[in-house]
C-alpha cells in the first residue's frame, strides 16, 4: 500500500448519518476471493441505477468528484459488518483517507491496515467540511487537517491516532511483520499458561 | 483490585502488554473462520510461505454463500452462481492445504459459525473468540470476550494466534424487571439498541447484567449479544452462571468430566467484582417493554409493535428512511401488507427460536401471497428440529424448510428479498438493499415473524386467537 505523509485533495461530500458496510459495498460483491478491483462495487447501489447504468445524481459521478481522495461523511460511517472489502473498495476507488464525527470501530481498524486514513473531527469542524466541497491538505505527520480553499480556508483541525498505526500508515507498512517477530513471546504464553481445552 | 468481567477476560490473554507507541499483543484461544473473509488472508500466507499457527484453535466451516437446498454431490453447489461456487471451493482447497479440518458438506456439524461453536462446546467462558464476522459478539453469551475482525485480522491469527489490539472501554447495560409474557430477547435487544442508537457502544465492550439477562436461556442469552455490534459496540458479554453450564454439560468439544468440574469452578470467578466500575452505563426496564419492530433502514430506528411510528428527529436520513421502507411517521407499522418472511440467522435460527415460530403456525396457514422460508442455524438444529417433528408443522403451514446458512439474511447464496418487498425478518440489519437490491427489511422475533406470515400483515403474535 502507498504510504500516506502529507498530501491534498478535493473533498466529496456524503452528509448522510450511519452509511453502513451494505451501503459501501453490497454483500453480492462479497464472492470474490481477491481483494483486487473492488472499486467498481463501491457504493454500487447508490452509483448505477437498477440497469447498472450510471446514476448522475451521486456525488461520485459528478464530474468535480474525479479524483477525489477525501471522502467527507456523516456520522458513524462504516457502521454494519466486519468486511475489509468496504476500506478495499474505498482505497482501489481512490480515497486515501476517510472524514467524519464518528467512524465505527471494525471499519476503522480495517482502514488503517489498508492506507486508508479515519480521521474523526469535532461536530464543528465537520459542518464546515460538509458546508461545500473543498481543497483539504492531509497531514499525517502533524496530525492535521487543514482547509486550503473556500468559505473555510485555513481551518484546521488536529486528529487523534496511535504512534503505532501512524508508524504503518507513513511506511506504508503492515503489522504482520512486528507480530511475527514477536513469536518467542507467543510461544512463553502458551508454554506457561494452562489450557486444557484448546478447541 | 475489583475487576469487570471484560477485564478480567482481556488481563489473562495479553501476551505483551500496550505500550505508549505499540498495542497490545492478544492471544486468541478460538479462531472461527468461513468462506468470505478469509481467501485473501490465506492469500497472504501462502505469499509470504507461513503455515497455521494452530490448527486445533481454528474451527472452519462454510455458511455465507452456501445453497439451502441440499448438497449430496459437489455440482449441486453450483445453484450460488459461479462466484459464490467458487469460493465454496477456494474454502476447500485453503484447508485441505493448510490441514484445517472443515466442517463442509459432508459434516452434520456444518453450520453459520456462530450457532456451531456454542453447539459444539468450543465456545466457553473466559474465552478470547474472534472470526472475520461482526456478529462474533454472539460468543459473549458465554462470558467469552469475542469480537469481529477484518480479513487481515484473520491472516494476523492464522498465523501467529495473536491480534494487536488497543483495550477498549466498558458499558454496562443494567437490564432491570421481567420480560412480560410474549415478549422476547429479540425484542429485548430491539429495544436496547432503540435506547442507544446505533453507535452508543462505539469503541466499548458491553456488560448485560441484571435479573432480565439472567433470566434468559442461552438462545436468549445468544440473540442478546449477537446484536452488540448493532449499538456500535465489537463485543457484549453476560457473566457464565448455572445457565451456561447446564448447557455446556456434555458437549463434544468442552471439558468432560472431572476437568468440566475443575472448568466450572475456574468460570465461576468470571463475574464482575462489587466496586468494578464501568466507563458508561445504561439502564432498561424489561417490564415495560411490548414486542419490538424496525421501520427504518437501521436497527436503531425501532418501535414497539402497538406504538405510532415516531416523528422525524429533525435528521435528513430519518425522511429518507421512512420513504424508503414505505412508511408513514405517526401510524403503527402492524397491519402494513407483508410479502416474504424470513426465520434464520445467526440471531434467530437455534431450536428455541424454531419452536417459538412452530407454536405460531401450528394449525395454521401462511398467508396467500406470503412467502416464508425457515432455515436452521445449523445441520444439528435441523436434524433436532425434524426429530420434534417441527419441519411437518412449516411445511403444513406452507413455509420452506430448508438446510442451514445464513440464507436471506445477506443474500449471498441467492435466497434474496425482490426490490420493493417487504420482509419481516428475524435476522439483525435492516440496512437498504441489505437482502436484496430494493428489499425492504422489517427487524422481529420469531414469534412477530411467524404471526406477520399467517396474518399477511405486520401482527402481534400476543393478539392471535388462540
Amino acid at each position: 500500500m502507498e504510504p500516506i505523509t502529507v498530501f491534498s485533495s478535493r473533498t466529496v461530500l456524503l452528509p448522510r448519518a450511519d452509511i453502513d458496510t451494505d451501503q459501501i459495498i453490497p454483500a453480492r460483491f462479497l464472492t470474490t476471493t481477491s481483494r483486487e478491483g473492488l472499486g467498481n462495487a463501491l457504493f454500487a447501489d447508490w452509483r448505477y441505477d437498477s440497469d447498472g447504468e450510471s446514476n448522475a445524481e451521486f456525488v461520485l459521478n459528478q464530474p468535480e468528484s474525479a479524483g477525489a481522495e477525501v471522502l467527507v461523511a456523516g456520522r458513524n460511517f462504516g457502521c454494519g459488518s466486519s468486511r475489509e472489502h468496504a476500506p478495499w473498495a474505498l482505497a482501489d476507488y481512490g480515497f486515501r483517507a476517510v472524514i467524519s464525527t464518528e467512524i465505527a470501530d471494525i471499519f476503522r481498524s480495517n482502514s488503517l491496515k489498508n492506507g486508508l486514513l479515519p480521521i474523526v473531527v469535532s461536530a464543528a469542524f465537520h459542518e464546515q467540511l460538509l458546508s461545500v466541497p473543498c481543497g483539504v491538505e492531509v497531514n499525517l505527520e502533524t496530525r492535521t487537517v487543514r482547509v486550503t480553499d473556500g468559505p473555510h480556508a485555513e481551518a484546521s483541525e488536529a486528529f487523534e491516532i496511535d504512534d503505532f498505526s501512524r508508524y504503518c500508515l507513513m511506511r506504508g507498512t503492515d503489522q504482520l511483520g512486528f507480530l511475527l517477530d514477536r513469536v518467542p513471546a507467543i510461544s512463553a504464553f502458551e508454554t506457561q499458561r494452562s489450557d486444557p481445552t484448546p478447541q | 483490585m475489583s475487576q469487570t468481567l471484560f477485564e478480567k477476560v482481556w488481563a489473562s490473554h495479553v501476551v505483551v502488554p500496550e505500550t505508549a507507541d505499540t498495542p497490545t499483543v492478544l492471544y486468541i484461544d478460538l479462531h472461527l473462520i468461513h468462506e468470505v473473509t478469509s481467501p485473501q488472508a490465506f492469500t497472504v500466507l501462502r505469499e509470504r510461505g507461513l503455515t497455521v499457527r494452530r490448527v486445533d484453535r481454528t474451527l472452519a466451516t462454510m455458511d455465507h454463500s452456501t445453497p439451502t437446498t441440499p448438497v449430496r454431490k459437489l455440482a449441486d453447489i453450483d445453484v450460488v452462481g459461479p462466484s459464490a461456487a467458487a469460493q465454496i471451493r477456494q474454502m476447500q482447497k485453503n484447508c485441505a492445504e493448510f490441514g484445517i479440518p472443515l466442517r463442509g458438506f459432508d459434516s452434520d456439524e456444518r453450520g453459520i459459525v456462530h450457532i456451531i461453536g456454542p453447539e459444539l462446546g468450543a465456545t466457553q467462558p473466559g474465552k478470547t473468540i474472534v472470526c472475520g464476522d461482526s456478529h462474533t459478539s454472539t460468543h459473549g453469551a458465554f462470558g467469552a470476550l469475542a469480537f469481529g475482525i477484518g480479513t487481515t485480522e484473520v491472516g494476523h491469527v492464522l498465523a501467529t494466534q495473536c491480534l494487536l489490539q488497543r483495550r477498549p472501554k466498558t458499558m454496562a447495560v443494567e437490564v432491570s424487571g421481567a420480560l412480560p409474557e410474549g415478549v422476547t430477547a429479540k425484542d429485548l435487544i430491539l429495544a436496547i439498541i432503540g435506547q442507544t442508537g446505533v453507535d452508543g457502544g462505539t469503541g466499548h465492550v458491553i456488560e448485560y447484567r441484571g435479573d432480565a439477562v439472567r433470566a434468559l436461556d442461552m438462545a436468549g442469552r445468544m440473540t442478546v449479544c449477537n446484536m452488540s455490534i448493532e449499538a456500535g459496540a465489537r463485543a457484549g458479554m453476560m457473566a457464565p452462571d448455572d445457565t451456561t453450564f447446564e448447557y455446556l454439560a456434555g458437549r463434544k468439544l468442552a471439558p468432560q468430566g472431572t476437568e468440566f468440574e475443575a472448568a466450572v469452578s475456574r468460570w465461576r470467578g468470571l463475574v464482575t467484582d462489587a466496586g468494578a466500575t464501568f466507563d458508561k452505563t445504561v439502564h432498561i426496564d424489561a417490564s415495560t417493554l411490548s414486542p419490538m419492530v424496525t421501520f427504518g433502514t437501521n436497527p436503531g430506528m425501532v418501535v414497539g409493535i402497538d406504538a405510532p411510528l415516531p416523528a422525524a428527529p429533525g435528521d435528513g436520513s430519518w425522511d429518507r428512511a421512512l420513504e424508503y421502507m414505505q412508511l408513514e411517521a405517526g401510524k403503527p407499522i402492524a397491519g402494513t401488507p407483508v410479502d416474504v418472511v424470513f426465520v434464520g440467522s445467526c440471531t434467530n435460527a437455534r431450536l428455541p427460536d424454531l419452536e417459538a415460530t412452530a407454536r405460531v403456525l401450528e394449525g395454521r396457514r401462511v398467508a396467500e401471497g406470503v412467502r416464508m422460508l425457515v432455515v436452521p442455524g445449523s445441520q444439528a438444529v435441523k436434524a433436532e428440529a425434524e426429530a420434534r417433528g417441527l419441519h411437518r408443522i412449516f411445511e403444513a403451514a406452507g413455509a420452506e424448510w430448508r438446510e442451514s446458512g445464513c440464507s436471506m439474511c445477506l443474500g449471498m447464496n441467492g435466497d434474496t428479498v425482490a426490490a420493493g418487498k417487504l420482509a419481516v425478518s428475524t435476522s439483525n440489519r435492516n440496512f437498504e438493499g441489505r437482502q436484496g437490491v430494493g428489499a425492504r427489511t422489517v427487524l422481529a422475533s420469531p414469534a412477530t415473524a411467524a404471526a406477520s406470515a399467517v396474518a399477511g400483515r405486520i401482527a402481534d403474535a400476543r393478539q392471535l386467537a388462540h
